[in-house]
This record gives structure tokens, sequence and C-alpha cells, in this order.
């Protein structure tokens, strides 16, 4: 297979030279925000808000501009400075503007600028609003520079830095135990990942003397079968760990214990795509090795059941939609790993994902909000009526993600399902089964949430959200509602600069495939309501339950299989380390430490204060100097 | 004049007072020994020095008595001391300097 043709990047003028804006703002908000401590309690949050505002007019403005050029003269690159030189490497910081990377610009500043209007209602009784706030601006910060390096050195400091911001924000609660130990399983399952990363960075470096995309891209068709395959192995294993792909998933679980904005912004509809964002944006190193391409669809189409299956057995509202992320992030790898048909798929779910989830995410924090931060849906129930708002934004996102015709979730899953029939029967029929698991899990969710009988617990009066939060919600509804049609017949068209042409047939009549897939949802609907909506639900979650039930409960047994593959090796092996300290190492420190000091004590009885004995031993000193110098003149 | 006859009689003296040095517990007398040493040792420097025709021997004896006297002050004045504290000049009763 040839690579395609992409565009070759022209300089930036005009409004593109103020595009490192972008980034700066934020970073100067955060640093503000930590460096003034207490000063900025009272209006910190509004500046660390106005920041990814700003950010995101001036997006939309780079957008337009783009939007008004012709297209191959869209993607745009910034070189601000040299960061070193060594040797024959000379590394640049510079930023490529093009209609991939701003996409991603805009889906962070706009999801995220809401979301930092979100959380001044969210977060207002916190007494650590401030650091929460410099927090977020640091994440939008650190997510912008990953979106908008042009090579993968600079790509990774923003890599690097969404996965510190995100260590915060989950741990953000330190003092709860489980909070503090979800943020450090986080940052350590991201190291495995970032391994891969780094490995594929040197190899570049090895291999083309240069990380920057377009040398990468230049270069690669040189490449040897082998190195292409290992190059992007390594890509895939950066982007399991961020993207909480299996088998690196097992933290996005237990993320959730960050606050729920977090969860909406890092762990839904930004942080946790970066993994799709990196493959689209290595496709010359993929189109190169079938192996690696076709690694990355198996470890979509596993993550994408693998999700869907623990989403179905969760009690945990969060948990039940972080199950979801996993599986629709499943969806864009498999859609990034097809190949050229793939890629704008891949982003288009990427986005619409974008807004359906996030906009989920925030309605159970406003649910949670209401009902005292309690996450556990079997004590919901009848909260449509109290909640209007909040019931029917997320409704609009329910519509979204299970493909409800016309809602956003449908133009760009159907098109992925579509993509892997066009790639193998198999890897077709798990996405058809995961779209309606998916289906399944979330009528479940909605029933048990808005509809049925009340199961609140005592003193719990919900009331609905201040305006603060419900007008987020609001526009986020809106986009889930309308992104998939605004999106379907442009963007495939607009990446082309980007991730090269293909033109692939998009029309609003149902495929067969687009029947089958509507065939399949509905089924998962009315196993939901059946199992769920037309029997009351049980108010503590049964324990005789099928093996299936089990294994999702248990996130399919992932802390487990780390525990003994991982883990208990580990242990294992310290444990060995210290016994060989302990004996060998010490034992051999100590052990003549003793000796000098038994020999010490034996020694200073020589000294023992008689002045005459001293003189002896001097005269005896003396006249055996005197005989060796003397018996000496005849040897 | 036999330069042989003088180098015998310094080390006699010289044996003589190492001897005391080893036998007296006398602080004073074990000083006057070490004197008797330092001043056998100065004979048989003049007298290498008369041997070889030249003043280098006689030279190294000036400084032994530069030396000799320097000691005996520093040395006199420590015994007279530990005499006033301790009522005696017994070498083998000043053993507090130990482990």
């Amino acid at each position: 297979m040839t690579p395609l043709e992409t565009v070759t990047p022209i300089a930036a003028t005009g409004v593109f030279s103020l595009a490192w804006l972008l980034i700066a703002v934020p970073l100067v908000c955060a640093g503000v925000l930590l460096l003034l401590g207490r000063v900025a309690d009272g209006w910190g949050h509004l500046l660390a808000t106005a920041a990814p505002i700003f950010s995101f007019v001036l997006a939309v403005v780079l957008f337009g501009t783009q939007l008004g050029a012709a297209p191959d003269q869209r993607v745009v690159e910034l070189s601000l400075y040299q960061w070193f030189a060594t040797g024959g490497w000379d590394i640049g910081v510079g930023l490529r503007i093009d209609p991939l990377s701003i996409l991603f610009v805009l889906l962070i500043t706009g999801v995220g600028s809401l979301i930092h209007v979100y959380s001044i209602g969210y977060m207002a009784h916190d007494p650590k609003r401030r650091r929460f706030f410099a927090f977020l601006n640091l994440f939008v910060a650190a997510m912008l520079v990953l979106v908008l390096a042009d090579n993968y050195l600079v790509l990774f400091v923003g890599w690097e830095g969404v996965g510190l911001a995100s260590y915060l924000l989950i741990s953000f609660w330190q003092e709860r135990p489980a909070a503090a130990a979800a943020g450090k399983k986080a940052f350590v399952m991201n190291r495995v990942g970032d391994l891969g990363l780094t490995m594929a960075i040197f190899s570049m470096l090895a291999m083309f003397g240069s990380s920057k995309f377009t040398d990468v891209a230049e270069h690669a068709p040189g490449l040897t079968p082998l190195w292409a395959t290992l190059i992007g192995i390594f890509l895939l294993v950066g982007a399991c760990g961020k993207s909480a792909q299996v088998p690196l998933q097992a933290w996005l679980l237990d993320a959730m214990e960050g606050p729920t904005p977090v969860s909406a912004l890092i762990h839904a509809a930004t942080m946790v795509t970066a993994g799709v964002y990196l493959v689209v944006r290595s496709h010359d190193i993929f189109e190169l090795s079938a192996v690696a391409s076709f690694a990355v669809v198996v470890v979509g189409t596993v993550t994408l059941l693998a999700g869907a299956w623990i989403g179905c057995a969760k009690d945990d509202i969060k948990k039940v939609l972080a199950g979801s992320t996993m599986s629709q992030i499943g969806y864009m790898m498999l859609a990034a790993g097809i190949g050229p048909a793939g890629y704008a798929f891949a982003i288009f779910h990427l986005l619409t994902h974008g807004f359906f989830k996030a906009n989920m995410f925030l309605g159970a924090g406003s649910v949670m909000h209401a009902m005292n931060d309690d996450v556990n849906m079997r004590h919901y129930g009848a909260l449509a009526k109290v909640l209007p708002i909040t019931f029917w934004t997320f409704a609009a996102g329910y519509l979204a993600i299970i493909g409800f015709p016309g809602f956003a979730g449908y133009f760009s899953k159907d098109h992925i399902i579509e993509a892997a029939f066009g790639q193998n029967v198999v890897i077709g029929l798990c996405a058809l089964l995961g779209a309606g698991v998916t289906a399944f899990y979330m009528t479940r969710l909605m029933l048990m949430t808005w509809f049925g009988t009340k199961r609140w617990r005592k003193d719990v009066h919900p009331h609905e959200s201040p305006l603060t939060m419900t007008i987020p919600l609001i526009l986020l509804g809106i986009g889930s509602v309308v992104g998939g049609f605004a999106l379907n017949f442009w963007i495939q068209d607009w990446l082309e600069p980007s991730t090269g042409a293909h033109p692939h047939e998009v029309s609003l009549l149902p495929t067969p495939i687009g029947l089958a897939t509507l065939a399949v949802v509905a089924v998962g609907i009315v196993v939901a309501w059946i199992m769920f909506g037309r029997k009351e639900v049980p108010d503590v979650a049964p324990a005789d339950v099928s093996p299936i039930t089990v294994i999702g409960r248990n996130d399919l047994f992932g802390d487990a299989v780390n525990n003994a593959l991982v883990v208990t090796p580990t242990r294992v092996v310290a444990e060995n380390v210290i016994l060989a300290d302990d004996t060998l190492v010490d034992g051999a420190v100590m052990g003549s430490a003793a000796a000098v000091g038994g020999l010490a004590g034996q020694l200073r009885k020589i000294q023992n204060g008689s002045v005459r004995t001293y003189a002896l031993v001097m005269m005896a000193g003396t006249v055996l100097v005197g005989l060796v110098l003397i018996l000496g003149q005849w040897v | 004049m036999n330069p042989e006859n003088y180098i015998i009689l310094a080390a006699l003296l010289f044996a003589i007072g190492t001897v005391g040095v080893m036998i007296r517990r006398n602080a004073l007398i074990i000083f006057m020994s070490i004197e008797l040493m330092l001043n056998s040792c100065n004979l048989a420097l003049a007298t290498f020095a008369y041997a070889w025709g030249n003043l280098e021997g006689q030279l190294a004896a000036f400084f032994v008595m530069v030396v000799a006297a320097a000691e005996v002050v520093v040395g006199l004045a420590i015994i007279v001391t530990i005499y006033r504290t301790r009522k005696s000049t017994s070498v083998d009763e000043a053993n507090l300097l130990k482990l």
C-alpha cells in the first residue's frame, strides 16, 4: 500500500503566528493561581474559566481562517524556538495547526470551557477550589501542547503533562485513601504506556534523525518492515496506556475517584482519546505495517467488548460511564486501525463522543450533586421529574451513544461498524455486538436512574442544579443532537490534508449494515427493559448472579491479572533483594566493621598507661630496626 | 687520640641511660637518664666530626643541646605539675592517659 498524499506544511503568518497563545494563556493562569495562593481564592476560578474561553475564541478564529483557505494551504507550521541541538539532532519546539489538530483544539477548549463553567457550580463549596481550577488549566495547556506539537518529542511533553494533571486531579481529594491510591495507579500504569511511546520516539530518532511529523512521514517508506512493525507496536503500547485500552485498561475505572468534571473532561472527552490521536497522527507508520494496524484493530475490538461488559455489571453510575468510555474509545481505535478508510471516522466518533460523553458525565455529576454524592444507581430512581434539565440533556446523550437515528452517535458509530465489516466479518460482528451491548447498559442506566420507583436514602432531597451547571449541560446536549449531522458530510474532506484522501460513501439512508445495527440496538433496549424496567430494581445488588455478571462486576478481573502477572512477581523479587541486602551486603559491611572493632579492642590493650612499658617497646623496636640494618649489610 | 675509644664510651653512656629509663620509676631519674643518652649522642657526633675532619657533626651536637635545653624546660614543668597534684614523681602512678 502506498502512503496517501498529504499536504506540505506552510509557514505561519498573520493570526497563525499567535497560535502559541492558545497554550500560553491557560499555562500562565495555572501558574498564577498556584503561586498566588490564598490571595486568589476569591477570583481564581473566574480567571481560570476565562483562560480556556480565550483559547476557544482564538481557536475559532484560526479555524475560520483555515476554512477560508484552499485545502493545500490549511496545514500551517509555526516554529517557536530551538529546544536543543546535539550531534546530528536538532529538536525545535513548533506548533502544527492542521485540520486534525484544530478539531482537537476546538474540542479541548470548547468542552473544556463548558466544564470550567460547570465546575464553578460543582466545586462551589470545596475549600481547595482554586487549586482545582489551576490543575484544570494546567491540563488544558498540556493537552493543547499534545495536539499542537509538530514533533513527537514535544508531543511527549504534552503527553506527560496531561498524565501529571490527570494524576493531580484523580487524587484531588487526597484525604480519601481510595482517591490517593487511584491517582497512583493511573500514574504507574500510564508509565508502562509511556515506555512504549518513548521507545517509538527513540526508534524514530535513530532511524530518521528527527522526530518531526513531516520528517517521519517523508522517511517512513524507507523503513524495513520489521522496524515499521516495531515502531507501530511501540506507538500502540503508548496509545493503550493513555487511552485505557486492554491490557492497560485497569486504571480508568479507579480514576472515577476524581471530581466528576475531571472525569468528564480528562477521562471521557479529551485525554483518554490522545491514544486515538497518536495512532491517526502516526498513520504513515501504521500504513507500512499490516501487523501493527491489525494489532490496533484487535486491541480496539477487545476493548470495546470488555468496556461494554464492565458497563453492564456496575451499579456505580460513574463506573458504568467509564466502562462505556473504554468501549467507545475501543471503537475509535478499531476505526483508526482499519487504515485510510477509518481515520476520519475515528476522529468523527471521537468528536461526537466528546460531546455526548462529557454531557452524560456532567449529567451524572448533577445527579450526584442532588443525591448527596451518592453514586449507587440502586439508590436513585424516578429522578426524571425532579431534575428535568439534567434528565433531558442526559436523554440526548443517551440517544446519541446508542445510535438513535439522527443523533450524533448514529452517524459516527455506524460508519465504524460498516468499515469494520469491510475489514473483516468477525471484527464487524464484534462491533455490531458491541452496539447492542451499549444499548443494553445505557438503557439499564437510564431506567435505574430516571424511572421506576424512588429508592432514595433518608435525608436526600434532590433539587435541580444551579445555572452554571445546567447551561453547559444544555449546550453539550445540543451538541449531542446535532454534532453528528453537522459533521457527517464534511469531516472526510476536511481531514484530507492531514490524513490523506479516501473517498467513502456516506449517506443519510441506512445501509443494510446500518439497519442490522438498528435491529441489534433495539434488541439491547428491549432486553434491558425486560430486566430492569418491568420489575422493581433490588435495593441491594443480588448476590446469586451468573458468572458473566460476577466477572463484569470485578472489572474482568483486570486487577487480579495485573497482580498475578506484575505485582506479585515484582514483590517476590523485591523481597528477595531485601533478603540479599540484609544478609549478604549488610553481612559483609557489618562483619568487616565487627572485625575491625574486635581487632581494635585487642590492640588498645597495648596502650596500658605504663610509661616504662612504652619505653621498653620503643627500645625493642629501635634494636630491631638496628639489627635489620646491620644484618642487612651481609645479606 | 683514638676515636674508637670515644665511641665505646659513648655507647656505654647510652646503654646506661637506656637501662636507667627502663628500670627506674622516679620521673626525675628517668629525665636525667634521657639527658645522659642525649649527651652520649653528642659525644658520638663530636667524635665523628673529628674522625671525618669536618664540622657537620659538631653542628648537629649544638642542635641537640638546644633541643635538650627546650625539653628540660617543658619536661621539668610537667614533672613539677604532676608532683603537685599527685604528691609523687613515680611514672607508674601517672597512668591516666590510657583507654
